[in-house]
């Protein structure tokens, strides 16, 4: 394994992910379009994976089929060594709950709710009580820096404070992956340093995280770095390879 | 479950006070409608309970007779009359009665004036037999009620009612005073006990007169028409009573089979049955006018919660995408639909009886207003389910948005 051992790391060698000849059409008009075009991929625990190409090189595809909000048409998909691919929609939602964090580019935080309220709302589809769903929450927000924060709205935070709260709400429900699309786009460099900095320290504390991105500073950050071209792995490169 | 649910609540909460005015202009068709109808069942209903008590006093077991004329007879200027020889028909040979009366009232208005000293006031005046204290129960509270010999000797004396002691300004109660009747002197052996009112109008202002002197003061020149009231011995055996009743005043009359009744027999519970179905017909129609008016303002709030759930896409796409199934956006949505008519339904609910209790106490002699328990839960349980109803569609739109399209939407 090229990744540097991390405080944590499992030592388990059975993939998080695993993706073996992952297909995705869309039909527009009549004409098919191949977003992904069989994508074969292993992503271990405690990975920190960049995922790059450029717009139209099946990079947001790729990030739906792993995040399960989208299925893919043919191939399949074991998360954490269970069978996805062929799951229906109240099961994806539950793999979405309990198996994966999303950050997104725009935050998406859930404007009239307060930052604490926020990440508790992942808590609230486990059917776990108010005073449980509040404690993990307030944790979790203490874990990214903002325990002193936590009754405010979104729209009373600043860039960076908004992008730890939805980190704080992807971690709350402990996930097998963090899954992160653009999660510095929006953010101006000292705060991209600032959440690339939070990542590392999530990493180091033994949590599996893809970033799918465009900018190769970021890009450049992770240990691995996979690149997707026409619907297909063009590398897949781990830190100390040399680049081809 | 229970979770969810409250969640759902909460957030519903936060979603309409995100859009307060909005939301208020949404529920304002519920709110109408409520406030309306139980503006009129307020009413309505502080009138019946109030009628019912007073009808209840005039006593189940007692029966007016009257004469009747049908239209048309009126137009041929033939009118019906019951007179002495009905009363005794009726005294004589209907079993079960234990007191009757005749009641004379003043054919015109020349004996319907009264007068005190330089004071005049319009009332009725009726003449009575001596039973008529033991059909009716009015008891005088001052002075005494006319004997035997105030009727054959057809006294000048009369029983007056509080309010006409008022409206003429006797000195003291009134008893032993000369009052005018018509052209002629009355003397006061009696105040009638108050009573109130009924329908608004006063039943203290009446002038009573011994049967045989109102017949004098009338003069006999004129043929009479007279009421009969009369009190059954046994309340159980009331219909069997008016039956007989009807039969002998039939036979009396000389009406041949299928001639219609030129008389009227009238029981208290008849009354009481007949206002009863004039307002249960308020009420009805108070009904199809709310029923109306939730499925208004039901439509206004689909329409709102169409708009919301597209304005509200991408949370729902971040929903979707934090692990919420089909069925919990479907409840969130659908809770809020159901928040947003009942907080509607409560305030219509408040408005109404605001709007009932002003209106009973603005007119006068209007009884208080009385809001039932079955027309709040009607009226709250309707709008909840017009918020199911209504809301169903909005949430089912919310709940089939693909979580990509959703997240995507700006």
């Amino acid at each position: 394994m090229a990744a540097p051992a991390a405080v944590g790391a499992a030592a388990d060698p059975t993939p998080v992910i695993a993706l073996r000849g992952i297909r995705r059409e869309y039909r527009m008009g009549d004409q098919t379009v191949h977003a992904l075009a069989g994508v074969d991929l292993d992503i271990g625990r405690n990975e920190y994976v960049a995922v790059i190409g450029a717009s139209g090189s099946g990079k947001s595809s790729l990030m739906n089929v792993l995040g399960c909000l989208d299925r893919p048409s043919a191939g399949t998909y074991c998360l954490n060594g269970r069978d996805v691919a062929g799951m229906n929609e109240a099961e994806l939602a539950r793999v979405r709950n309990r198996d994966i964090g999303f950050i997104f580019q725009s935050f998406n935080l859930l404007p009239r709710a307060s930052a604490l309220h926020n990440v508790m709302q992942p808590l609230v589809y486990r059917r776990l009580p108010i005073a449980r769903r509040r404690a993990l929450a307030t944790r979790a927000l203490e874990r990214v820096g903002l325990g002193s924060r936590m009754d405010h709205l979104p729209n009373q935070l600043s860039g960076g404070q908004r992008q730890r709260v939805a980190v704080a709400r992807a971690l709350v429900g402990e996930p097998a992956i963090l899954l992160a699309d653009e999660p510095t786009g929006n953010l101006d460099s000292a705060t991209t340093v600032e959440i690339m900095g939070l990542f590392d320290q999530l990493h180091a504390a033994g949590q599996t995280i893809i970033i799918v991105t465009h900018e190769p500073e970021i890009a450049e950050h992770c240990h691995r770095v996979i690149r997707l071209r026409d619907g297909t792995v063009e590398y897949d490169r781990r830190r100390g390879e040399p680049a081809p | 479950m229970i979770a969810i649910a409250l969640d759902s609540l909460r957030s519903a909460f936060d979603a309409i006070r995100a859009h307060g005015l909005r939301s208020f202009l949404t529920t304002l068709g519920i709110i109408i409608g409520v406030a309306a109808v139980i503006a009129v069942i307020s009413i309505v209903q502080g009138l019946s309970h109030t009628v019912n008590a007073q009808f209840q006093g005039l006593g189940a077991d007692t029966v007016t007779v009257r004469s009747y004329t049908p239209f048309a007879q009126a137009m041929r200027g033939r009118f019906a009359r019951l007179d002495e020889g009905d009363l005794r028909a009726v005294r004589h040979r209907v079993e079960g009665i234990s007191h009757i009366t005749p009641v004379l009232f003043s054919p015109d208005g020349r004996t319907g004036q009264v007068g005190y000293r330089s004071r005049n006031h319009f009332t009725q005046v009726l003449g009575v037999g001596p039973a008529y204290i033991d059909v009716t129960g009015v008891m005088p509270q001052e002075g005494r009620f006319f004997s035997r010999s105030d009727e054959e000797r057809r006294r000048m004396v009369c029983l007056i009612g509080t309010e006409v002691a008022e409206q003429l300004e006797l000195p003291g109660s009134g008893l032993g005073e000369f009052i005018r009747v018509g052209d002629d002197w009355c003397r006061v052996i009696g105040v009638l006990e108050t009573r109130g009112e009924l329908f608004g109008m006063s039943q203290d202002d009446l002038v009573l007169l011994p049967y045989s002197t109102m017949q004098r003061l009338i003069g006999t020149s004129r043929r009479l028409d007279i009421q009969i009231q009369l009190r059954v011995d046994d309340v159980d055996r009331m219909d069997e009573a008016t039956e007989r009743l009807r039969r002998v005043l039939r036979q009396q009359r000389g009406l041949r089979p299928g001639q219609a009744d030129d008389f009227r027999v009238q029981t208290a519970e008849q009354l009481t049955e007949s206002f009863n179905s004039i307002l249960n017909t308020v009420t009805a129609v108070a009904a199809g006018i709310v029923g109306i008016s939730l499925l208004v303002g039901g439509i206004g709030i689909m329409n709102i919660m169409l708009v919301s759930v597209t304005e509200r896409t991408r949370e729902i796409g971040i929903l979707k995408a934090l692990g919420a199934t089909r069925g919990d956006i479907l409840l969130q949505f659908l809770i809020e639909a159901v928040l947003l008519s009942v907080l509607g339904g409560l305030i219509g609910l408040a408005i109404g009886y605001g709007v009932g209790a002003l209106a009973a106490m603005l007119l006068p002699g209007f009884p208080p207003a009385h809001v039932p328990m079955w027309a709040i839960v009607l009226s709250v349980g309707f709008s909840a389910g017009v918020g199911i109803v209504f809301g169903i569609l909005p949430a089912a739109k919310a709940a089939q948005l693909d979580p990509i399209e959703a997240l995507r939407y700006e």
